[in-house]
């Protein structure tokens, strides 16, 4: 939904109608086209910005709508009276009339003032501070091995398309990635934390663990390697199959032969020459992952208790903590808004058709 | 002394349509120091046998015979005896102009890159070199820091060419180096490609459909049809005076500039060269040929030497014509 609204604020404007060759011509015809990066970053930002509105407006409105009425939520089990319930409404600025809450929350939400959470009853920009760092180490080391080891199966696999390794490496990952993160998670906290014993399952540190900087880091990165395990297992398929096509899309060139007749080796040719040139339909790929960083583990945080955003999320779905899904739905929307125009960005450097066109 | 030599050579390629016989028993021998030229229209075989050198056909080609290079059988070479004679042995001038540069290298890098593959030299020696070589080609040093994208067609196919020279190899092999170059510009690297080659003496297979360019640049020419040499003779000879009638119709293909005769005659040939899979029965040129007779149907002609103008038989100027080897004219006369 995020990827769409983005391209239909951003570029539709400037898509050739259908049939139509697009190219040089195009600049020739309209003026404004030629113009340059500032008219390309314009309209990119424009496209974002308006997406990120989008954004701000929905999730004011999502969030009440499937809610119900918070101090119901707040008081269930337990008898109030409605002089009570007048105090609570008044405490959590819910008497107030709706345009009166809704520019509070956007003039808030612009300022970084994301109001209090139900839940905690703290501030819930100082949540997300404390919380942040968790998601960042999980889906960041996640995303990072994900990366290398699709690619470099990727590399392999397309590179002897049709090999029984080829076969096997694509069959493995895409089982991998059409298994549910939950469940997969499930299976690996059955098997190396039940059955072998050699992993922690729950949370980030264990309290008995020395205050100091090494026993602490050693703590982490030990609680770190399931999540990190099932988070990379269900994505690295992505990142197979898109470096296996793009070397696909590379063999059979005329430079590889070339580099063959010069009496290369295989693997150098492979190396030197054809990944180099696949990596580059690649780079922004990359860049569109660094947005999923922050809301891409979701369910992984929630399967192992990892004290992230994500869990955090989870819990304020069940509690229901309607200030504290507002926010965060901004921020998960925000990420990958910003990501896309980063990735939309570094396509005007690294791709020339889209300067000439 | 014999440079090159391929003996009775097969190239069958298997796939999806069966299997397609490209390359059908080619007997040919560069010297050292000699130019060979190899004309034929697109997909008479003339590129695999360009790679069969190298052994740079796909893995669904089958190649039979034998290709000596310096007396040693490259098609029974290991692969790291095989590696090292690539680039040294003998190199090919691709078609530059094309993607045959890698597009994210730099220049420089790219004519290096065989030096540091089969000398014992350092990178910075080998950087050097290669600004030397493409000084040899014409082109500024600083060239070496440029991309592909950032030079024009006839300085792609120079640096090739540079390429080509790196490790002093004593055969060169251009294949279709200057068909999709300007006319200017073709004859700018025709010239190099024979100034070098007279300088150092090396062979030079040239492998073009273009006639004019063969005969600009090679001693002797060969003219391949359907995976064989239909006629074999000095370049010139065979351009001006065919004994086969393909050269002949393959000639008339390219009127010579200002001669208003060849421009009002249809210069072309009707019909496609035959369907590899489907060759037929006798000469593959015969259903093509306007002077075919009974016998070019049945049986396929063998390359023998064939008399010129009358006289006897000279034994440098071979076709595989029943007409030519009558010593019949191969032109229909109208």
């Amino acid at each position: 939904m995020i990827d769409g609204s983005t391209t239909a604020g951003g570029s539709s404007a400037e898509d050739p109608p259908a049939g139509r060759p697009g190219g040089p011509r195009r600049g020739s015809r309209h003026g404004r086209v030629s113009s340059g990066f500032g008219w390309y970053l314009f309209k990119h930002a424009g496209g974002a910005a308006v997406s990120l509105l989008l954004v701000l407006f929905s999730s004011f409105f999502i969030f009440r709508l499937i809610a119900g009425d918070p101090i119901d939520q707040l008081t269930k089990e337990r008898p109030v009276s409605p002089e009570q319930r007048e105090a609570m409404r008044a405490e959590l600025g819910l008497d107030r009339p709706m345009w009166q809450q809704f520019w509070d929350y956007i003039a808030g939400t612009l300022t970084l003032d994301l109001g209090e959470s139900f839940q905690y009853r703290r501030p819930i920009f100082d949540l997300i501070v404390e919380r942040l760092p968790a998601t960042l180490l999980l889906s960041g080391t996640g995303m990072v091995l994900a990366v290398a080891l699709g690619f470099w199966i990727g590399t392999r696999s397309g590179w002897k398309q049709g090999s029984r390794f080829d076969k096997g490496q694509v069959a493995t990952g895409l089982l991998l990635y059409s298994a549910p993160t939950f469940w997969l998670g499930m299976i690996v906290i059955l098997v190396f934390a039940r059955f072998l014993g050699i992993f922690p399952v729950n949370g980030m540190r264990s309290p008995s663990t020395p205050p100091d900087f090494w026993s602490q880091a050693v703590d982490i990165g030990h609680h770190l390697v399931l999540p990190v395990l099932t988070y990379t297992a269900v994505v690295y398929a992505g990142y197979l199959m898109i470096m296996r096509s793009s070397i696909l899309d590379e063999i059979g060139s005329d430079y590889l032969t070339t580099a063959r007749a010069k009496g290369l080796r295989d693997d150098e040719v492979r190396r030197r020459h054809a990944v180099p040139n696949a990596l580059l339909p690649t780079v922004t790929l990359v860049f569109l992952a660094l947005g999923s960083v922050v809301n891409g583990s979701i369910v992984t945080e929630a399967v192992f208790s990892w004290p992230g955003l994500g869990s955090l999320f989870v819990q304020s779905i069940f509690y229901p903590d309607r200030p504290v899904l507002q926010a965060l739905f901004v921020l998960f929307s925000s990420s990958t808004i910003l990501a896309v125009l980063c990735a939309e960005i570094l396509y005007w450097f690294i791709d020339p058709r889209i300067r000439r066109s | 002394m014999t440079l090159l030599e391929f003996r009775d050579l097969h190239v069958t390629y298997t796939g999806s349509r069966g299997r397609l016989p490209a390359v059908r028993g080619v007997d040919l021998t560069v010297d050292a120091g000699e130019t060979l030229g190899i004309a034929g229209e697109s997909g008479c075989g003339k590129s695999t046998l360009a790679m069969a050198v190298l052994r740079l056909l796909p893995k669904s080609a089958e190649v039979s015979g034998r290709i000596l290079l310096d007396g040693e059988d490259l098609l029974a070479m290991g692969w790291g005896r095989l590696r090292a004679v690539r680039w040294t042995g003998a190199s090919i001038v691709f078609q530059g102009a094309m993607h045959s540069l890698n597009a994210v290298q730099r220049i420089g890098r790219q004519v290096a890159e065989p030096l540091l593959v089969h000398e014992r030299t350092t990178p910075a020696k080998a950087a050097r070199r290669a600004e030397e070589l493409l000084e040899r080609v014409g082109l500024p040093p600083s060239r070496a820091r440029s991309y592909p994208h950032e030079l024009s067609g006839g300085q792609r196919q120079r640096v090739m060419i540079a390429m080509a020279l790196a490790c002093d190899p004593g055969l060169i092999i251009a294949d279709e180096a200057t068909t999709a170059l300007d006319v200017m510009v073709q004859a700018q690297v025709l010239q190099l490609i024979s100034g070098l080659v007279a300088e150092k003496g090396v062979g030079l297979v040239m492998i073009s459909h273009d006639l004019s360019v063969l005969s600009a640049v090679c001693d002797r020419a060969a003219v391949m049809y359907a995976g064989r040499i239909v006629e074999q003779g000095p370049a010139r000879e065979v351009f001006a005076n065919a004994r086969h009638p393909y050269s002949a119709a393959l000639g008339a293909a390219f009127p010579a500039i200002g001669d208003l005769a060849a421009r009002k005659r249809p210069g072309g040939l009707a019909g496609d060269p035959p369907d590899p899979s489907r060759l037929p029965r006798g000469c593959a040129f015969a259903p093509r040929c306007a002077v075919a007779v009974e016998r070019c149907v049945d049986e396929s002609p063998e390359l023998l030497p064939v008399p010129t103008g009358g006289s006897a038989a000279d034994p440098v100027r071979t076709s595989a014509c029943f007409v030519a080897q009558e010593g019949e004219p191969v032109v229909a006369q109208r």
